[in-house]
């Protein structure tokens, strides 16, 4: 097991230092980084000082191990576009995307696990098909359409309510009522700081602002979990110990959760650990529909104006988001199945 | 009897035996299948066509009137028959553009597709028979982009690309940096199916024969492994034209993609999400679904697709 994890380890880091030397590349080779700081009437002679400065004129497996060592200590450079540091607004930015990443991970997470169980359980009713058929348009819909459609529905739908207005044939809600339920579509809303944290899950408006990113950054994972853990179940109820534990005369709600859904959760939490990355990467998206203050939004305007700084630095964080989850997500899996232990590092063949 | 008719004869004996293959019967059973690939075909006809059949020319700027902006679709109150699915803020004809923005995003998903696909048969082809450290070598880059979601790839290689050209001439490029952000960044799935398969073929007798009676390296991978391991690609492929037609759409919807100068669907409904609140849903959301109803057909096709060729499921 240590040999396992040392050799996952290893592994982890060589991926870490071939992302660095990617986002060096990037940043140094790149446009002139000098150019992107001085001013156009800066001398030829002004030039050639700041790069000396900089240490730009170092043979570059030197640069690279400054690089490096920078960049273990935070250090990022500074933005061009905002002439601030990189560091400091990432860390600005971050609370934001967390609290958006988590809420959506909880979403899909309880959801997918209910909706998979239902859907396993009572297979051929109505229900059930109705749900797998909308959880397919739901894995066919981009995450975008999916913000768009929800704002449309709940937040300028209600807004633009006409007194008496009617829903299939009859008056359904008073202007009051669906103004009620009309939720906020972009930004925070009211956060509070805690320390260098800002958080928007202690306020109740806070909370409305999470609903429609929420829901649209959870969406797809929602159904990838529920046809996992609908499939799953299928393929558990089918076995011998549930007959047995049937036999027995163990009640159906003991033999479906005690002893079906409990062995169906081990491909769950290993699929849900690498989800949460992958929820990281597309906040990007859902973050630009509801201008939500999240790191996803600072990298995709520094794509747009190709800020190059901030780029490699989300690079450098997201890689080692995804490092640190496959990294767990493996060692867990070979802590609970002692099969894969003995796949080695020679193993580049399977 | 001439040359030509024994062509005829082989052609139409060719056609009989594909009516009646195993394929065109699981074709002919499946409605969804029938009803997802005749909405595939009027996209495609109508994105290639769109010169030809949309109704409004919306790029040429002498032919729109700004006094047509604003129209609603034709059947609410205050729209023209002349205009279908309405107008948007210029007075363009949104059916028209819909068509020009289709034939933009489909033509980028199928060269992203292209690209990725001939990138990743020949890494996986050469990974597989070659073997050794360049084999592991491959195989490991493959893994390490497989863990990075592809549409955080492409928007750094677009990005990349952005910082790289220069800017007078970014719109010119920005369906060629679209394609190769889209296609460099989904080559793992092929290069590693493709040299699943080829380690099979490797050990088969025909290519020990091959390799014995002096067939280069070359044309023994190209002539003959690549004609046997080229089934699971095209399910691959089919499935990676939905989810490239989507990231071109997701690119071009966050603002890196193609410029509103010539839209694609992406771009549409980016332009048009800037209407939605003032009421005016028909410019973001018509695009949206055509966008939808797109990837829908072809993922149902790729689907499909799947399950015809898994000789398990038969």
């Amino acid at each position: 097991m240590l040999a396992f994890v040392v050799n996952r380890l290893l592994q982890a880091v060589g991926v870490m230092l071939v992302v660095a030397l990617v986002a060096f590349v990037i940043s140094n080779y790149i446009g002139d980084p000098i150019n992107n700081m001085v001013g156009q009437d800066a001398t030829h002679e002004d030039r050639a000082r700041m790069r000396t400065e900089l240490g730009l004129d170092d043979p570059a497996p030197v640069q690279f191990g400054r690089f490096i060592a920078e960049g273990l200590r935070g250090n990022f450079g500074i933005s061009y576009q905002l002439k601030r540091p990189v560091s400091t607004l990432i860390a600005e930015r971050l609370p934001a995307t967390l609290e958006l990443v988590l809420v959506a991970a909880v979403i899909a997470l309880a959801g997918g696990v209910v909706g998979g169980v239902y859907t396993g359980l009572r297979r051929n009713a109505m229900s059930s098909r109705a749900i797998m058929t909308v959880s397919l348009v739901g894995v066919s819909l981009p995450t975008f359409v999916i913000g768009i459609l929800l704002i449309y529905g709940f937040a300028v739908l209600p807004k633009s309510c006409v007194e008496g207005m009617h829903l299939f044939g009859r008056m359904l809600l008073t202007c009051a009522e669906v103004g009620a339920i009309a939720l906020p579509s972009f930004g925070r809303g009211d956060t509070v700081e805690l320390g260098s944290w800002t958080s928007g899950l202690l306020t109740a408006d806070g909370w409305r602002h999470l609903v429609l990113p929420g829901i649209t950054l959870s969406l797809f994972n929602l159904t990838l979990i529920l046809r996992l853990v609908r499939s799953e179940m299928l393929e558990v109820l089918r076995t011998d110990y549930i007959k047995f534990a049937r036999a027995r005369g163990l009640s159906n709600r003991a033999v479906n959760f005690g002893h079906a859904l409990k062995n169906t959760l081990v491909p769950v939490i290993t699929v849900a650990g690498i989800q949460i990355g992958s929820l990281i990467a597309f906040s990007t998206i859902t973050e630009t529909v509801f201008q939500w203050p999240g790191m996803g939004l600072l990298f995709i305007q520094s794509v747009q104006f190709a800020d190059v700084p901030i780029m490699t630095a989300y690079l450098v964080m997201a890689a080692l988001i995804f490092v640190i989850i496959n990294f767990t997500v493996d060692v867990l899996y070979a802590a609970i199945d002692p099969r894969l232990r003995s796949d080695r590092a020679g193993t580049a063949r399977a | 009897m001439s040359a030509g008719g024994i062509q005829k004869g082989h052609l139409r004996d060719r056609w009989d035996r594909f009516l009646a293959s195993d394929i065109f019967y699981s074709y002919r059973r499946s409605p969804t299948t029938v009803i997802a690939s005749i909405v595939t075909l009027v996209f495609v006809l109508g994105a290639v066509f769109a010169p030809v059949l949309a109704p409004h020319t919306p790029f040429v700027p002498s032919s729109i009137d700004i006094n047509d902006a604003f129209k609603p679709p034709a059947w609410s109150e205050g729209g023209a028959w002349r205009y279908l699915l309405g107008t948007d803020n210029q007075g363009r004809d949104m059916l028209s553009t819909i068509m020009y923005g289709g034939r933009l995003s489909i033509f980028v998903g199928f060269a992203a597709v292209a690209l990725a696909m001939v990138l990743g048969i020949l890494l996986g082809l050469s990974a597989g028979y070659l073997g050794g450290w360049y084999e592991a070598a491959i195989m490991r880059v493959a893994d390490v982009q497989l863990t990075i979601p592809p549409i955080l790839l492409a928007l750094l290689i677009d990005g990349v690309a952005r910082a790289v050209l220069p800017p007078s001439h970014k719109e010119d490029y920005a369906s060629l940096v679209l394609v190769v952000a889209i296609g460099l960044a989904s080559w793992p799935p092929y290069a590693r199916v493709v040299r699943g398969a080829t380690l099979v073929e490797k050990s088969k007798d025909y290519v020990a024969a091959a390799r014995v009676i002096g067939v280069p390296s070359l044309a023994i991978m190209l002539r003959h492994i690549l004609p046997n391991v080229l089934g699971p690609v095209l399910v691959i492929a089919t499935i990676g034209l939905a989810l490239a037609i989507i990231a071109e759409a997701t690119l071009s919807f966050l603002g890196v993609g193609l410029p509103p100068t010539s839209p694609s669907l992406g771009t549409l409904i980016r332009v048009g999400n800037d209407f939605l609140f003032s009421g005016e849903w028909w410019i973001t959301l018509f695009p949206a679904l055509a966008l939808v109803i797109l990837s829908l057909a072809v993922n149902l096709l790729g689907d499909w697709l799947r399950d015809a060729l898994n000789p398990k499921l038969r």
